[in-house]
């Protein structure tokens, strides 16, 4: 390896180990970001199979690709008010790690926003946040131009365990 | 030689295990007494291959071992010692100790030496001779004392000698370990290079061994030839022929052919024995390998000929397409249908193994099982050749051995206890396998002595798993078994009686997707029956339509369908809705409730209602409408998601939406939770059992 390219890998790993990219999306005016290397693919809102015996915020299982994936509306699972989904309606199918393993699964958002690149540093730890968003999957709050993102856990807000939350 | 033997020994392996088994399976088969000659040939060539094998890769142990073996079986076959008890007891031994060798063999292990070499002995003083004799004698008849001079051997092979893994100069080398050895090479037979095939042996050799050795040791080099060569030995000076081993003349060779035998033969000959040319019993214990007979590979390659024949015909239609010519698309693409759905179900075909793999164990088990427990049992198997699917098959291997061992420790009584109750002595346990629909039901019955519901009812109690007044049915009484760590056994054997086990049997085969059901009467016998689906990735599926969704129902559960008559319908309690079908009362369950839809009425009045059965119960379920029946494949819904109640998994339709498949019997579990119904379930069943 000549100094080159060492000099090459070293700003590479820096540049991994001190920014992330994530992805935002929009959920009643706010924008919240995922990790962008969980997120498989983004689709369009389409029907979907509803599931019996899950709760509200488990829309269903949609075809992709031939394996069946569930579909999670997030403005349910963040108890917001609901709208009609609309041609801006997007599904982004994330992989989620469990103990289990790998699985995918689709969130349904107002849209998506942008890719940011978000250093450790501008990560701050998330305050009270009240009683929409349960504090424990929200990973942090960064500003991103002026602007707050809620970055989201996808494991722990897509666990197994509140996917089968009783529904009420 | 060098070059790579582990292929061939793992051939070996597998080869000598089934050699076992059917040594196994045959000793136990053996009438004591009056033994059949061919039973007992059988045994004879099996460890007859074992030890010519176990010779060939340098398993001496083995080898020698079961020489012992073989001299007992041939004295037996020969009708010289009778087939006692203790005789194929021994024998018995013999096996396990033979497949411990093999399997410290093949993984590396150790044996347990002393173990056989107390076997060994055993034999020995059964075979009256010197502890210690190595290489024992095969027949002490005929002219066998040495003769202070030698022999003469006259060996011409037949042309397929060498395919059977057998080297002369292997048999020349234990020759010379006998005395002085002369070797003269006839190799006049010897064709054109063109015409030669090098898998075949031509030559022929005459020899002489100038020593001490009886005719028996000379013999014994030959073991392995015998049949494949002509073969004469003659005391030196003698001039008389004697014809030992001719059986196959039609073996003979066209006169045209023939080879020099080169070290190198020996490799073709074990690649042929190492290809999978030989069907018989197919499918090994081990990691992830299957046999699969010849025709169903061939049925295979037939499909997929025409497939692409198919295929062909449609690529030419496409590019030249225009409307005239849409008849003629439509029936290529009914003719791609049905060559997918044949290629599909062969597939499937290759993964079904016949049920006797999994039933295969048990004789020896018995007989072990019912000889430590001072038992007579006598166990009867039928159907067999039931095929299922490799998977189901592993996967059920542990819970039918539970259910036996449970049947005859629990179920047959003692011989004395069996007069007692005026019953033949030896008890039956009956393994039964047979298709019913798209499962496979496997049936274990005993004649012995029941099951006590009284037992299990105070024992439930006991363990508080039933109230002392509550009043259940019986069949609720019987699930108490499959419950952990139930057990109403006094005393704990190693056997059974420690209760676990029948919740492990129920778990496995919930796991599988089958239901297992008991049916017993006190003093004459038990019943388990296991339901199965041959398959687990392919279901024969009724699919319906409840509000806008379509459903499946695997076809196996429906009882029938009907439309709902007003005045069959009961309702109890003001809110629980019944149907009375002939004697029966069943819960109506509206499935439009339980999925959260929009029906097309809510009228019962003329709705259409399917009857499903799943653990032995029954309920009727309420759909809009019964579309058509598929075939549709299995996807689970765990795999990204998690279990959901009342649903197996999930399928996608032929326009690629996704279908939910129902799970019967969750289903009936579930509608017990649900409000409309709850609490009156119990009341219903008492009911039912009334009335009937």
């Amino acid at each position: 390896m000549s100094a080159a390219q060492r000099n090459d890998a070293e700003m590479a790993s820096t540049v991994q180990q001190d920014t992330e990219q994530y992805l935002t999306f929009i959920l009643a005016g706010q924008e919240y970001g995922v990790d962008i290397l969980r997120v498989q693919e983004i689709k369009g809102w389409d029907k979907v199979t509803p599931l019996p015996n899950t709760p509200e915020y488990v829309r269903g299982v949609i075809n992709l690709r031939g394996t069946i994936v569930p579909i999670i509306d997030l403005r349910q699972r963040f108890r917001l008010e609901t709208i009609s989904y609309g041609p801006t309606t997007v599904v982004i199918m994330l992989k989620v790690l469990s103990e289990a393993g790998q699985r995918i699964m689709g969130v349904v958002v107002d849209g998506v926003s942008e890719v940011y690149n978000v250093s450790a540093n501008d990560i701050k730890a998330a305050p009270e946040l009240g009683e929409h968003v349960d504090a424990e999957v929200v990973r942090g709050l960064a500003t991103v131009d002026g602007k707050m993102i809620i970055l989201v856990d996808i494991d722990k807000l897509l666990a197994e365990s509140s996917l089968l939350a009783v529904k009420k | 030689m060098t070059f790579d033997m582990k292929q061939f020994l793992l051939t070996f392996f597998e080869e000598s295990f089934e050699g076992l088994d059917v040594m196994e399976s045959a000793l136990l088969n053996l009438d004591v007494g009056a033994a059949d000659a061919e039973t007992i040939n059988t045994i004879f060539r099996a460890a007859h291959s074992i030890k010519g094998g176990s010779a060939t890769f340098g398993l001496s142990q083995v080898s020698v071992f079961t020489h012992s073996v073989e001299t007992l079986l041939d004295e037996m076959r020969n009708g010289k010692r009778a087939v006692t008890r203790d005789n194929v007891d021994l024998l018995l031994k013999s096996v396990d100790c033979m497949r411990e060798m093999l399997q410290a063999a093949r993984d590396g292990g150790q044996f347990n030496a002393d173990k056989a070499a107390a076997i060994t002995t055993e034999l020995e003083i059964v075979l009256g001779k010197i502890p210690g004799a190595r290489s024992p004698s095969v027949a002490k008849s005929q002219d066998n004392t040495a003769t202070g001079h030698g022999w003469k051997i006259s060996l011409v092979p037949h042309a397929d000698m060498l395919k059977t893994g057998n080297d002369p100069i292997r048999m020349f080398r234990e020759l010379q370990g006998l005395g002085k050895l002369e070797v003269k090479l006839d190799a006049t037979k010897l064709p054109a290079l063109v015409d030669l095939v090098p898998e075949d042996i031509f030559i022929s050799w005459d020899i002489v061994l100038r020593g001490d050795a009886t005719l028996a040791q000379v013999k014994e080099v030959f073991d392995w030839v015998e049949g494949d060569c002509e073969l004469n030995i003659v005391p030196l000076g003698v001039v008389a022929t004697t014809e030992l081993a001719q059986q196959d003349s039609a073996a003979s060779a066209p006169g045209t052919l023939t080879a020099v035998p080169k070290p190198d033969d020996r490799r073709h000959a074990d690649d042929r024995r190492a290809s999978p040319e030989r069907r018989g019993p197919a499918a090994t214990a081990d990691a992830g390998s299957i046999r699969v007979a010849i025709d169903k590979i061939d049925a295979l390659i037939n499909m997929v000929g025409e497939l692409v024949i198919t295929q062909s015909m449609l690529h030419q239609l496409g590019t030249e397409f225009d409307m005239s010519r849409l008849a003629k698309l439509q029936e290529g693409l009914g003719q791609l249908e049905r060559n997918t759905r044949e290629l599909q179900e062969s597939v499937m075909r290759i993964r079904m193994l016949p049920i006797s793999f999994a039933f295969n164990r048990f004789p020896r088990m018995v007989h072990d099982l019912s000889q430590k427990l001072n038992k007579k049992v006598e166990l009867k198997m039928s159907g067999e050749q039931t095929e299922l699917d490799k998977t189901v098959m592993e996967k059920i291997g542990d819970p039918l051995v539970h259910l036996v061992r449970n049947s005859i420790d629990h179920g047959v009584e003692t011989p004395a206890a069996r007069r007692a109750a005026g019953k033949a002595d030896v008890g039956t346990v009956h393994l039964n396998a047979f298709h019913q629909g798209g499962n496979i039901v496997i049936e274990i019955s005993d004649d012995g002595a029941g099951i006590d519901k009284h037992r299990i009812r105070k024992k439930g109690i006991e363990r508080g798993l039933l109230a002392e007044t509550d009043v259940v049915s019986d069949e609720r009484i019987y699930e108490l078994i499959f419950e952990p760590g139930f057990s109403t056994a006094e005393i704990v054997s190693d056997v059974s009686g420690r209760g676990v086990g029948m919740d492990v049997v129920r778990r496995n085969i919930k796991d599988l997707g089958g239901t297992v059901d008991i049916r017993t009467e006190l003093g004459v016998g038990t019943t388990f029956t296991i339901r199965l689906p041959l398959t687990l990735a392919i279901l024969d599926g009724q699919l319906v339509r409840v509000g806008k969704e379509t459903y499946i129902l695997p076809l196996t559960s429906i009882v029938e369908s009907l439309q709902i008559k007003r005045d069959s319908v009961n309702i109890i309690a003001g809110r629980s809705e019944v149907y009375r079908l002939r004697d029966e009362y069943l819960p109506i369950v509206r499935l439009y409730r339980l999925f959260g839809q929009n029906p097309d009425s809510e009228q019962l009045e003329g709705a259409l209602l399917v009857i499903v059965e799943g653990d032995g119960k029954r309920i009727g379920l309420l759909v809009d409408d019964l579309l058509n029946q598929q075939q549709v494949v299995i996807k689970s819904l765990e795999s990204n998601f998690a279990k959901v109640t009342g649903i197996s998994g999930a399928t996608i339709l032929g326009d690629g939406r996704v279908a939910l498949i129902m799970d019967v019997a969750g289903l009936i579990k579930s509608s017990k939770d649900l409000p409309p119904q709850s609490g009156t379930k119990d009341w219903i069943s008492k009911n039912a059992t009334v009335a009937a």
